[in-house]
């Protein structure tokens, strides 16, 4: 079929201005959050019904041609990087709150809405949704789901599988499927949970059901400076120990601390190793005491400094700085990489230290930022694309952090996707055995492939022909040796 | 050892996937009563208790792994030795239960409501699919998107997908202080006050309307339990573990009948259910139990739970089981069977048990 009879028979389905083939029409959709990776697209469409999304399906079925979902395009991976042959199904007019039941707790909402909009709407309710991204102003509830998405509260709160109750997803054909319920289990399969995180590999999500949460009576934060990154380590680990489940832990690097400061005063320690942010949320009563217990393990982890919040004014300056650190990463240089590794918390210390070692090898400045309760580091390689080979050796140096987290028994991505960023470290992570079999689930749900196609799980052949050794955890010789 | 164990797990797999023998994966035996009854006379019993013990248990990484085969009272024992728990409250239903059938069966107990399920909890899992390979997913990490969700996949499969070897899973805190506290009130009203606290920041961990009296557990620091028992009111009872205890084990006297018992997961705030026997409600409404007679016909109770945006489950029944789960429409079960034959082709994996279908 010819780019014209396609664009005839979409014209067929939706409004012409819904139907874009213009080059300088497609450019706003060659790329997501991760610029670094640029497709033109064959055709963008934007319906605004499911019905319309059903026969586009069904048109690409018939046809033969390759299907990538967006939301809001902020995803972090080239998720949503089109496919040189194919339709981009762009979700964005698919922006309705359909309903909100407040006593329930539950709203269901199209999948372009915004993260922060639902937020917004349950508000007068004292209801909100928890997974909090960054990009939360900007990214889209269906993006959520299909990257399973978490935020600086997940620790306790969850990540978007733990808030979501209800889907609507079209598969390939065009055919329906209702998963999950508004009980708080449904039959069969948890298929919820498969599809949460499946980036757009499995169907096109057309409503979400999300679970909604009173708001806490009060939240209140403590920040502590340290002279040591391993005391700050050890400082997460004693709250826990403790008995206590932050609201929010974050850590940030020395070089973070002055990358911020420097964009926006957030009354950071410049002479700090690294800076602890530790939020309690909850009753007053709850939060006065655990506060209380929060401050003293600071002083017992030995802290140089801690300060608590005394408003919320306060507390939402402390929280800025930390907020700002990718804008400040681009402020102090052209361009950054942002990474998204997972580790046992306690092998913090080595990993920031193989990193160290690495970005010195490689002649590169890296930020690290860190969820420090649930493990997940965002460490930030600052580069300069202009510079010839950059981005290659950006491209390296963050692979093999990757590839150290899962040494370190964790994994390549906590909460921006696979994409088709990190399809080579997934060789690593997982052995065939597993690859094939995420295959056929793949395979189960779409058969021909061709939704979101070469994205998320690699091919065998891949990586057979990348060479890449898979690790497993503790199984690797000599295992008890650091290798950074 | 343990590598010969599973060794000898996988060679059983194999040789009953060549001759098409159905295979009944059994830990403890404690949920035998749950699924449909479809037992064959030449099935082959697995039993995976031989492989059990803990592999990995750090707490301030809030993390435990376990071999499927561990009993779950020692790992719950462990737990509790760093004043830790499994924050779903599994039910046991009896002394011998494992880990694998808990996450087999994914059954959750009264602090599901406020904590989350099973399936929320379970971080990686290793398993052995239809073809003995040994498989591993997830991780041992709260956050990780890498790959489909196939271990969530496992929660409540009944073991129709792959043998569990070993999980792992997220744990928190025991609470530091617990109360529970009681009121009598009518049932349209109980559901209505669940579902309005819910909504409000209070330490509510366990919700149990049962006979007429509204049960509530409140969880937390002391000073904000307190509070929240100054602002809801109510009798505080003594003995209030041993309570959820027996409604967690179903050895509370409400279950004590041998009438069938049908579980009904559905929307919270569904007004009063009008069907004939006894109920007890768990969840703020979210979960009814329904004890009635063989006479009242599955259809109109599997209808009722449909028109209140949930399904229902023939818990327990003493006569011959079949079609326990609710069914499931058909494009939905052609997913099922799909995802069946991807992981096990020969359809060895305790075959009817959870759909006659597959």
């Amino acid at each position: 079929m010819t780019l014209h009879e396609l664009v005839n028979k979409l014209h067929a389905i939706l409004p012409h201005e819904a139907v874009l083939y213009e080059t300088e029409d497609l450019r706003p959709y060659e790329c997501d959050g991760l610029s670094a990776y640029r497709q033109l697209p064959l055709v963008v469409v934007l319906p605004h019904t499911e019905e319309q999304i059903v026969k586009i399906l069904q048109l690409c079925h018939a046809t033969s041609i390759p299907v990538v979902a967006r939301g809001a395009g902020t995803g972090l991976s080239g998720g949503a990087l089109p496919h040189v042959q194919g339709v981009l199904l762009s979700l964005a007019k698919l922006n309705q709150i359909i309903a909100i039941d407040s006593l329930a707790r539950m709203a269901r909402v199209q999948p372009g809405v915004r993260n922060l909009a639902i937020s917004e709407a349950v508000a007068m309710y004292g209801l909100y949704y928890a997974p909090d991204p960054s990009s939360q102003i900007a990214c889209s509830i269906g993006g959520n789901v299909a990257e399973n998405s978490g935020g600086v509260h997940c620790l306790k709160y969850g990540l978007t599988v733990h808030n979501i109750v209800k889907l609507r997803v079209l598969t390939i054909d065009g055919e329906c499927l209702e998963i999950g319920g508004e009980s708080l289990d449904s039959a069969g399969y948890d298929l919820l949970a498969l599809m949460t995180g499946s980036e757009g590999m499995l169907g096109i999500i057309t409503e979400i059901t999300v679970k909604l949460i009173p708001m806490p009576e009060k939240a209140q934060l403590v920040m502590a400076a340290f002279d040591d990154v391993l005391k700050a380590g050890n400082a997460v680990a004693n709250v826990i120990a403790a008995g206590i489940i932050p609201a929010g832990m974050e850590m940030m690097d020395k070089i973070t601390i002055h990358a911020v400061e420097e964009f926006l005063q957030a009354g950071y320690d410049l002479d700090a190793a690294a800076i602890l942010l530790c939020e309690s949320d909850g009753s007053d009563e709850e939060v006065a005491d655990e506060i209380k217990q929060i401050y003293s393990i600071m002083q017992q982890s030995g802290a140089t400094k801690i300060s608590t919040s005394r408003n919320e004014a306060e507390r939402l300056r402390f929280w800025a700085g930390r907020k700002a650190a990718f804008p400040a990463a681009g402020r102090v240089s052209p361009d950054y990489y942002c990474m998204d590794g997972t580790i046992p918390r306690k092998r913090l210390a080595d990993v920031l230290r193989g990193i160290e070692k690495l970005s010195l090898e490689y002649g590169l400045r890296c930020m690290n930022v860190f969820h420090a309760g649930d493990g997940n580091l965002h460490p930030l390689i600052l580069y300069d694309a202009n510079q010839p080979g950059e981005l290659e050796r950006t491209e390296e140096f963050g692979g093999k952090i990757l590839e150290m987290c899962i040494r370190a028994g964790g994994t390549i991505t906590g909460e921006h996707g696979v994409g088709m960023e990190k399809i080579n470290q997934m060789c690593i992570q997982f052995g065939t055995g597993e690859l094939a079999m995420f295959h056929a689930v793949k395979a189960a749900f779409d058969p021909t492939g061709l939704l979101n196609p070469g994205k998320a799980v690699p091919t065998l052949h891949r990586c057979a022909e990348l060479g890449a050794m898979h690790v497993h955890r503790g199984e690797e010789k000599f295992a008890e040796l650091p290798r950074f | 050892m343990q590598q010969v164990i599973i060794d000898q797990y996988s060679a059983v797999i194999c040789a009953a996937a060549e001759n098409k023998s159905p295979l009944q994966i059994r830990g403890g035996g404690t949920k035998h009563f749950y699924g449909n009854s479809s037992f064959g006379q030449k099935d082959i019993l697995l039993d995976t208790t031989a492989y059990h013990g803990i592999i990995d248990y750090e707490p301030t990484e809030l993390v435990i792994t376990a071999c499927a085969g561990t009993r779950l009272a020692d790992l719950e024992a462990l737990l509790a030795q760093h004043g830790q728990m499994l924050p779903f409250e599994p039910p046991h239903f009896g002394a011998d239960a494992t880990l694998g059938g808990c996450i087999a069966t994914g059954l959750s107990g009264p602090r599901r409501v406020a904590a989350g399920a099973a399936r929320d909890f379970v971080l990686g899992t290793r398993l052995l699919d239809g073809k003995g390979r040994d498989l591993r997913f997830g991780g041992q990490v709260m956050k990780n998107v890498a790959g489909y969700d196939v271990s969530r996949l496992m929660v409540g499969a009944m073991g129709t997908l792959g043998v569990l070897l070993e999980v792992s899973l997220k744990v928190l805190p025991k609470p530091p202080f617990e109360i529970t506290i009681q009121m009598p009130m009518d049932e349209a009203a109980a559901i209505e006050k669940m579902n309005q606290w819910a909504s409000k920041p209070l330490p509510i961990s366990a919700t149990c309307y049962v006979e007429g009296v509204l049960f509530l557990r409140l969880s937390g620091a002391e000073s904000a339990v307190r509070a929240a028992q100054i602002k809801l009111g109510g009798e505080e009872l003594a003995g209030g573990k041993d309570f959820w205890q027996s409604v967690r084990e179903q050895s509370h006297d409400f279950f004590q009948s041998d009438k069938l018992l049908w579980r009904l997961s559905i929307k919270s705030t569904t007004a009063p259910i009008l069907l004939p026997g006894k109920q007890l409600l768990e969840w703020c409404g979210g979960l009814r139990w329904l004890l009635c007679d063989a006479s009242v016909g599955q259809e109109i109770i599997r209808k009722t739970a449909k028109n209140a945006s949930g399904h229902v489950t023939l818990f327990r029944s003493n006569a011959l089981r079949n079609a326990v789960f609710h069914p499931l429409d058909p494009a939905m079960l052609e997913i099922h069977r799909l995802l069946k034959e991807k992981f096990d082709p020969s359809g060895i994996f305790n075959p009817g048990r959870f759909y006659s279908e597959f």
